[in-house]
């Protein structure tokens, strides 16, 4: 018994030690109070240098994390376990955190890089006067397609895809709004209509597209569309950078009709302690200079239109991931359309899905 | 004395501060069999903007649901029964080899593997460029589609789920007594007969068992239908997902989830307690 406790007394002693040794190594190294900054971001979505310089600059210390959908980070933040200051959720998981009061507003005095931001992209439905975000990085929903398997064949809108020679040729992302939105746009409406009759001859156009479709998958689409499994896909301009990256064949294209614009902000999560820090990183990200060297790095697009001058004309004249003005004018971004539509919508798909060839 | 009669005098006998030994158990019943259950109905009762309704079950009888319903049911019957045409005969040549443990062990196996693994495994296999094809193309047959098709869905199904059919029916085969089946070769019955009349009726139990195996979880399969089916079939189990993940209508995707729920008590019902009350 005797031996017993002094076992245990030896462990909580260790345990001691080493918690006191861990707290001195860490405030040594600066990870301590306001000199620390938890970033919590999608995976490779940074320039590790400007993380480095960052930290040279502002003496901060930054902690980086990454998740690999809005839903996990979403439920890490409500759990609020970690002190995340900084995360970076798409449009519609922000209004959402909105909602639950997941988020903290961001002090624009703080923000003086924030004039350089493309007003385009300011004052959304999704946070009205960004209140709660800043724009990171923005892309589209497109076409993404192999001439090589097609015989040199281009595209231009989204009613190419109904091309009776594309049999078993397209692979959809495996998302509603993304194929619902489609349908709406080929016929000349807005991807957020909620007129059940437009949504009815949406989805009987989609029914007609069956025969062409040869899966609607997730993030395999990517992995599919290098390997030639199929000659055509519908998939967001992130995405098809990567896999114009893979393999050189494949070209992109935003439909003439219009398209999804989608964007990821930077938001102060309310499990923020270094929210001064807060303000420093996402200032720091907004200087012209650093978001052209993330955008070149990370392959997206840059909301920072001083951002443009400093990034290769090969990239900033590139107009599938920076559309002239004319189709800009065309891209939507998604209304928060409510529980209820959304739920809709998801039905109108899976109807689809189930539709047989 | 008859087993249950014998366990219930014991239980009789048993001194009270025994019962304290019970209490993890109910714990473990309550908290993770019961409380789920309630907590999915209680769920099915609210619509997505969070008011009481019965709506949600009103609407799981409209087209779209009762016909992802009979396809569930119909996929799943599909891959229960090639697993049980391909499962039995294995289970029987098990039983007649010499290192039947070996086999045995062997035919697990993959199952230790991770479901996702393998179902990634299966779309490198089945790509238009995979292993698959390119011995069609061998053999003169040609490239074909064989990812995301109904053959392709059946077949990982039925690979996945084949080792809980073959270990019950297995078991059942191993406690089959082999003067019965001399018996009946000694008074004349052909092996067909023998197969028909001493040997199926004998392990139907196995069987039953193998079939709630693989029938219930078949039922509810979500991952596959995407990943080799290209969500071109649609089943209860991904609209679970869907409802519970996307839409964020919890309220449906309970609803759904309850109608599996008694769906498989059915099938519990149906396959299992009739044995038990001849005895």
């Amino acid at each position: 018994m005797n031996q017993l406790i002094r076992m245990l007394l030896l462990v909580l002693v260790l345990g001691f030690a080493l918690m006191y040794g861990a707290s001195a190594l860490n405030s040594s190294e600066g990870y301590s109070g306001d000199s620390t900054l938890t970033i919590y971001n999608w995976g490779d979505y940074i320039d590790p240098d400007l993380v480095s310089e960052f930290e040279k600059e502002s003496g901060i210390k930054v902690i980086y994390q990454t998740f690999d959908s809005n839903e996990a980070m979403m439920t890490k933040i409500e759990q609020g376990g970690t002190t995340f200051d900084i995360s970076v959720p798409s449009e519609y998981a922000i209004s959402k955190m909105k909602e639950e009061n997941l988020l903290l507003p961001i002090d624009h005095s703080k923000l003086p890089n924030l004039k350089y931001v493309n007003p385009r992209f300011m004052d959304l439905s999704f946070d009205p006067d960004n209140r709660y975000s800043i724009p990171y990085f923005w892309g589209t929903v497109g076409i993404i397609y192999n001439s090589d398997m097609l015989g040199g064949r281009t595209f231009k809108s989204w009613n190419d895809l109904w091309d009776p020679s594309l049999r078993n040729q397209i692979l959809l992302v495996d998302g509603a709004r993304e194929v619902i939105g489609f349908g709406l746009n080929s016929l000349h409406y807005s991807l957020n209509d909620t007129n059940e009759a437009h949504l009815q001859e949406a989805k009987a156009k989609l029914n007609r597209l069956t025969p062409n479709v040869k899966a609607i998958v997730g993030d395999e689409i990517k992995m599919l569309l290098a390997n030639e499994e199929a000659a055509v896909g519908v998939v967001w301009s992130g995405d098809a950078s990567e896999i114009m990256d893979a393999n050189d064949k494949l070209d992109y294209v935003v439909p003439e009709e219009g398209s999804n614009l989608w964007f990821d902000n930077m938001v102060i999560p309310k499990t923020a302690r270094n929210i001064e820090g807060a303000h420093k990183f996402i200032n720091f990200m907004l200087d012209p200079k650093h978001a052209a060297q993330n955008a070149e790095y990370v392959g997206y697009s840059t909301p920072n239109e001083k951002a443009m001058d400093y990034l290769p004309e090969d990239i900033s004249g590139d107009t599938r991931f920076y559309p002239d003005p004319e189709l800009t004018s065309k891209l939507e971004v998604y209304k928060n359309l409510g529980k209820k539509m959304l739920s809709h919508y998801n039905e109108l798909f899976l109807e689809f899905k189930m539709h047989r060839k | 004395m008859r087993p249950a009669a014998e366990a219930q005098a014991q239980g009789r006998t048993l001194p009270r501060s025994r019962n304290i030994y019970l209490v993890p158990y109910l714990l473990w019943m309550v908290l993770f069999v019961f409380a789920p259950i309630l907590l999915i109905v209680y769920d099915s009762l609210f619509d997505v903007e969070g008011a009481f309704t019965f709506a949600n079950y009103a609407h799981f009888f409209t087209p779209v649901y009762m016909k992802m319903t009979f396809s569930s049911f119909w996929y799943a019957f599909l891959i229960t029964a090639f697993s049980l045409l391909v499962g039995y005969p294995a289970a029987y040549l098990l039983t007649k080899t010499k290192h039947k443990q070996l086999w045995l062990l062997l035919l697990i196996l993959p199952s230790w593997i991770n479901l996702l693994l393998k179902t990634y495994a299966f779309i490198g296999l089945f790509g238009t460029y995979g292993a698959a094809n390119a011995i069609l193309e061998t053999i003169g047959i040609g490239r074909r589609q064989i990812l995301f098709t109904d053959f392709s869905f059946v077949f990982v199904s039925v690979y996945i789920f084949i080792p809980f059919m073959i270990l019950p029916v297995f078991n059942a085969l191993e406690e089959l007594n082999p003067s019965l089946i001399d018996a009946s070769r000694d008074l004349g019955a052909s092996p067909w007969t023998t197969f028909r009349r001493v040997i199926f009726p004998l392990t139907l139990n196995g069987v039953k068992s193998g079939c709630q195996a693989v029938f219930i979880p078949a039922l509810s399969l979500f991952m596959i239908t995407r990943l080799i089916a290209g969500s071109r079939i649609i089943t209860l189990g991904t609209a679970i997902e869907q409802h519970f993940l996307v839409t964020q209508d919890w309220g449906m995707g309970a609803t759904i989830a309850v109608f599996l729920i008694i769906a498989m008590a059915i099938i519990m019902v149906l396959t299992g307690t009739r044995s038990r009350l001849r005895r």
